[in-house]
């Protein structure tokens, strides 16, 4: 058993190969290890040090793909064989997916699973080996390998499935039984007639054995009963007070979608917000965008919660504004005169998409647009009252995709009163520009935002990261560290403008350095 | 700290026979359709049934062809049709619409339909209003325990959680007290029982029930499993809110395990195909770092490919004869290692990539400060901010729950704005399960409380106010912190190499809150002494233990523990018990779960999605 990793391997037993593994397993020597961590660069772990990292990793890798010409020359011989999804051939999993590839020619399809299965290398299963060899009869602690009959060797009867008739054919005829044999049996699945239970005081009883054996099958199966017996009325008033059957009932009309006879309910225990949510919830299932809208409509006066509420509203009035823009950008786009749908086809539809999608949607392809048209950005915000550093963070990411700026550039130019420019972000510029290295903005750019973070620690870790050697180099020469600058040094290209301007810090007279 | 094998550890159960009965029991139930059929199998069931059987098995008992059960029609023409479903009304009426159009044509065929692990009533009373009751034989196949590795059983039942937790519907309770009962029968009685959690208890009287009706199955034998604990998602979310950082809860996080196998595309295998590959103790590699905190992976990875490179290098200035026996003794597992090494190193550089690029240092950060409960304002910031840039949905719902669970505050902030306003349901699921508590929800609550109970003049009154305990419970989570001290106080850097306790899971800065008390339960053997905590996590009744005499319990037996997580565990948490086993006293923990479980799934499962 050398066949280690299994893919997918199921025929053999798990515990031998296991304990045989354990045995043979090479021991890591406190020494070795020892060497390796002091022989190691590595220094404290964490995920931002991705460099040294990954070039451990990568160190081990090649080390590993150095020999792979030696290994590969046969991949077959102890592993699975495995189809072009990964799946092993003669799965279950891949077997299903050939019927659905071949259900059409249902002969040919057959043919193929055959000839492909035959060469499938799945072990046969091991016999059941008898155990009536005379060691099983001095059987110690040990146990030999499992079969029904060595079951059996137990003064108790071996458990196996129940071999004689399928359960369900098991029938009752039998009146007599009490409430608590009744619920008994319903527990083993058998099929038990409930009909004779029907006085009220009889029926509860039955409910409350149910209740008290926890089985929530049968609970079911006595609300299944109870639910077809009794008035609706009736049904509720009990259920009000047993809270256990109660939630097993809702949960059953939630699963058979008797969505009528669910909110008759709430409404008779005066869970409006279950009741307002459970009809909310309905909208899922309509697909039909205008349908969908006339159903949120209906949500709108519906008792939620003061939160909800406005959610709701919100939920109505941007569905009604998503159908609008949609139905005209469709109709833009098609006409293809719109230089931004041409050389940025929209990718979905803008229908059912949350909020600050749409607001995305509108910084990408209705920046522009005069704040009284329903798909500029402006009117987004007022009407939903997005706050300022989400509007800030989604235009931003929306204008840097399409490499916009300048765009870019107004977004966080505020004037004062004596028409003076300044940079303002109410999201942070280290927030600026992670967005802006997202989305591959240039080095200028970068920069720019770079040299706008305050904190002199933070735009250090940020010019270095994104590598934008000018704020570094700049930084260092204002802080009068030559040492690191002189470190930095070696970190950019040979022969660079950066060496040269580094050369030309260090040797300048002009700097009294403080190291 | 590679986890060497250790001879003085308890020999685990062979749970492999867990796979023959169940592969046994499917072949059973497809002989009871003699001839040849079709089979259309739930896709949820693949995975799991790809573990214990293969095509050829499926073949060897007249399966002719493979379906995937979904909403299309059946192209099938064979005259029988098996399905092999979970019990969803979803399938139930696929079927019908199924057969029903099979009568339209006035075709007759023969149909079955295997539930596993078991069918339920509205299942039936579905096939029953569509008119195709008695067209259609019912079975069960009780595949409720797939072994997905040597220490680990999934029930594979994901929804367990959002029915449980989210619903309050208890129909999986049985499933797990069967489970149980099928584990006391094949492994002996657990001498040693413990709980805690609502769900737990009512589990654990059901299971007692199950033994004493079926009195005498397990008498007599000896327990090879001596402690059992189960425990309750709910009584610790913060667990599974917390990013991974040991392997294989990373590789979870990234990758997503599934069933115990994970997909490694492209960017991981280095060539232009993916690879399904399958993590457990016999992949050698993987079994020495699974439980690493990712810090020691590489420095591991690395010495390992070195010594690798030494052990083929080694065949330069062999002769003849020492090159054949090279050739015929090593080679081999020197190439399966060479595979699974490059593999692995793959996977942390696909890892390290895409944690880098979404500041996981920063993420890491800002959990840790929640967890330790300072510089609240900057976290709340960061997550705003978060929440701001549009990062993922499930990663800002995630963040919001540990804020509002670990500050026992309603955390809202605008998410509906930014990731559609369908996550208005969302919020709502969130605070019926408690990960997202109410501020000051005592009030309200209490005044509902005394209007229902004045209403109720039967013995379930005690009941009641269970149930509304877990509708909106507050979350103690800073007093239970201290109480427990998960927040271990460190001089200096803690070593993540040569982990102290079992706060090395999450760095160092916190010990998981589940397996806390688990240790804290196992090492009293009793609930003394924790009245307080108990009390704090709202479990003041469901915290319970059983013992038996434990004169035929064998020594070894009382070393071995099954935790059984209802909800769901983490990898995470199952390093950290493997870790604690190791550090005390020689003991092992073996895992039984739901499903296992992340922060992402848990916030996929609290998600509405139409119908």
């Amino acid at each position: 058993t050398t066949g280690l990793i299994v893919f997918f391997q199921s025929g053999r037993p798990l515990g031998a190969g296991v304990r045989l593994g354990l045995g043979l397993r090479m021991n890591r020597t406190k020494g070795d290890e020892e060497e390796y961590w002091n022989s190691s660069k590595f220094k404290a772990f964490t995920f931002d040090d991705e460099d040294d990292e990954l070039s451990q990793l990568k160190e081990s890798k090649r080390a590993v793909n150095s020999l792979r010409d030696f290994v590969d020359d046969d991949d077959d011989d102890d592993l699975e064989r495995v189809s072009w999804s990964g799946e092993p051939v003669g799965s279950i999993s891949w077997s299903i997916r050939e019927t659905a590839g071949n259900s059409g020619s249902t002969h040919e399809g057959r043919e193929q699973l055959k000839s492909r299965n035959s060469f499938s290398s799945y072990a046969q299963l091991p016999k059941p080996t008898s155990t009536y060899s005379l060691s099983s009869f001095f059987r110690g602690k040990e146990r030999s390998a499992y079969s029904f009959s060595a079951l059996s060797d137990t003064p108790a009867k071996s458990y196996a499935p129940e071999l004689g008739r399928p359960k369900g054919e098991y029938r009752d005829y039998s009146n007599d039984w009490s409430p608590s044999d009744t619920v008994r049996r319903l527990r083993k699945g058998k099929v038990c007639s409930l009909e004779r239970f029907r006085s009220l005081q009889d029926k509860l009883q039955l409910l409350e054995e149910a209740v008290s054996m926890h089985d929530g099958n049968v609970i079911t199966a006595v609300l299944i009963f109870l639910k077809r017996t009794l008035s609706k009325e009736i049904l509720f008033r009990e259920l009000e007070v047993r809270q256990v059957a109660l939630r097993h009932l809702i949960h059953f009309l939630k699963e058979i979608g008797d969505q009528k006879l669910l909110l008759d309910l709430f409404r008779f225990l005066d869970r409006t917000e279950e009741l307002a949510l459970s009809h909310y919830r309905e909208h899922l299932n309509i697909q039909d965008p205008d349908k969908r809208k006339e159903f949120l409509k209906t949500c709108v006066g519906l008792p939620f919660s003061a939160e909800d509420s406005a959610h709701i509203q919100d939920h109505y009035t941007l569905l009604e504004r998503q159908i609008i823009i949609e139905a005209n950008d469709r109709h833009l786009e098609s006409a293809g005169q719109t230089e931004i749908f041409r050389k940025h086809p929209r990718k979905a539809s803008i229908l059912n998409m949350p909020l600050v999608t749409t607001l995305f949607y509108s910084c990408f392809y209705h920046y522009t647009e005069a704040e009284g048209t329903f798909s500029s950005p402006i009117n987004l915000k007022k009407t939903f009252k997005i706050p300022d550093k989400q509007y800030v963070l989604t235009a931003l990411a929306a204008r840097a995709k399409l490499r916009a700026w300048n765009d870019v550039d107004a977004l966080f130019t505020t004037k004062n009163w004596l028409g003076y420019t300044k940079k303002r972000a109410p999201i942070g510029f280290h927030r600026v520009v992670e967005i802006l290295h997202k989305n591959n903005a240039p080095v200028q750019i970068l920069q720019e935002y770079v040299n706008l973070v305050e904190d002199v620690d933070t735009k250090l870790n940020l010019a270095t990261k994104f590598k934008c050697h000018d704020v570094v180099i700049d930084t260092y020469r204002d802080l009068k560290d030559r040492q690191q600058l002189l470190a930095y040094r070696s970190k950019v290209d040979k022969g660079s403008a950066e060496e040269e301007k580094i050369d030309a810090l260090l040797s300048s007279s002009q700097i009294r350095w403080k190291n | 700290m590679a986890f060497p094998h250790r001879p003085d550890a308890p020999e685990l159960p062979d749970f492999s026979m867990l796979k023959r009965l169940a592969r046994d029991q499917l072949i059973y139930l497809l002989e009871q359709l003699p001839g040849k059929k079709d089979l259309f199998i739930e896709a949820d069931l693949m995975s799991p049934l790809d573990r214990i059987a293969n095509v050829s098995i499926l073949k060897q008992h007249e399966v002719d062809k493979l379906y995937k059960v979904e909403n299309k029609p059946a192209l099938s023409s064979n005259e029988q049709l098996c399905f092999l479903v979970r019990p969803r009304i979803k399938n139930m009426r696929y079927i019908a619409s199924l057969v029903n159009s099979d009568k339209l044509a006035g075709r007759t065929r023969k149909y079955k339909v295997i539930f596993s692990p078991q069918k339920f009533y509205a299942c039936e009373m579905v096939l029953e209003e569509e008119g195709i009751y008695g067209d259609v034989s019912c079975d069960e196949w009780a595949f409720s325990l797939l072994p997905l590795d040597v220490d680990l059983l999934s029930m594979e039942l994901p929804e367990f959680f959002r029915d449980y937790f989210l619903e309050g519907d208890q129909r999986w309770i049985n499933t797990v007290a069967q489970a149980l009962h099928l584990l006391s029968t094949l492994y002996g009685p657990f001498p040693n029982c413990y709980g805690i959690g609502r769900c737990a208890k009512m589990a654990y009287e059901l299971w007692r029930n199950l033994e004493e009706e079926e009195d005498g199955e397990t008498k007599g034998r000896r327990p090879e499993i001596g402690h059992i604990f189960l425990l309750d998602r709910d009584v610790d979310f913060v667990t599974a809110l917390c990013s991974q950082v040991v392997y294989e809860g990373l590789v979870d996080d990234t990758f997503r395990i599934k069933c115990g196998s994970v997909d490694f595309g492209p960017e991981v295998t280095s060539s232009d195909k993916s690879l399904k590959v399958l993590l457990n103790a016999e992949d050698k590699v993987f079994n020495e770092i699974r439980n690493e905190h990712f810090s020691n992976v590489f420095g591991f990875l690395s010495q390992k490919a070195r010594n690798l490179q030494a052990q083929y290098d080694r065949r330069r200035g062999m002769d003849i004869k020492q090159m054949k026996n090279f050739v015929s003794q090593e080679l081999k597992g020197l190439k399966q290692e060479h595979r699974l090494l490059s593999l692995h190193i793959g996977a942390c550089e696909s890892i390290m990539k895409k944690k880098t690029k979404q500041d996981f240092q920063e993420l890491i950060k800002t959990e840790h400060a929640l967890l330790e409960g300072f510089n609240i304002r900057e976290s709340t910031s960061y997550i705003e901010e978060h929440i701001d840039r549009q990062v993922s949905p499930i990663e800002s719902l995630r963040l919001m729950c540990l804020l509002s669970i670990t500050e026992n505050g309603d955390a809202r902030c605008s998410l509906d704005t930014h990731y559609g306003p369908e996550h208005l349901l969302t919020f709502s699921n969130l605070r019926r399960a408690g990960l997202l508590t109410e501020q000051a929800p005592g009030d309200t609550l209490t005044a509902v409380e005394s209007k229902v109970s004045k209403l109720v003049t039967d013995k379930a009154a005690g009941k009641i106010t269970d149930a509304f305990s877990s509708l909106a419970k507050r979350s103690n989570f800073r007093a239970i912190s201290k109480k427990l001290n998960l927040i271990p106080r460190v001089d200096g850097e803690y070593d993540l190499k040569v982990p102290r306790d079992m706060a090395y899971v999450f760095s160092g800065a916190y010990v998981p809150l589940s397996c806390r008390i688990i240790e804290q339960v196992l090492e009293r053997r009793s609930w003394q002494g924790l009245d307080e905590v108990v009390r704090l996590l709202n479990c003041s009744d469901f915290a319970f233990t059983d013992m038996t005499k434990e004169d035929k319990a064998s020594s070894e037996s009382l070393r071995l523990i099954l935790v059984v997580f209802l909800g769901g565990c983490t990898f995470s948490e199952i390093s950290a018990l493997r870790f604690l086993g190791r550090e005390k006293g020689k003991r092992e923990f073996i895992f039984l779960t739901t499903a296992v479980t992340n922060s992402a799934r848990l916030m996929e499962a609290m998600s509405e999605v139409k119908a």
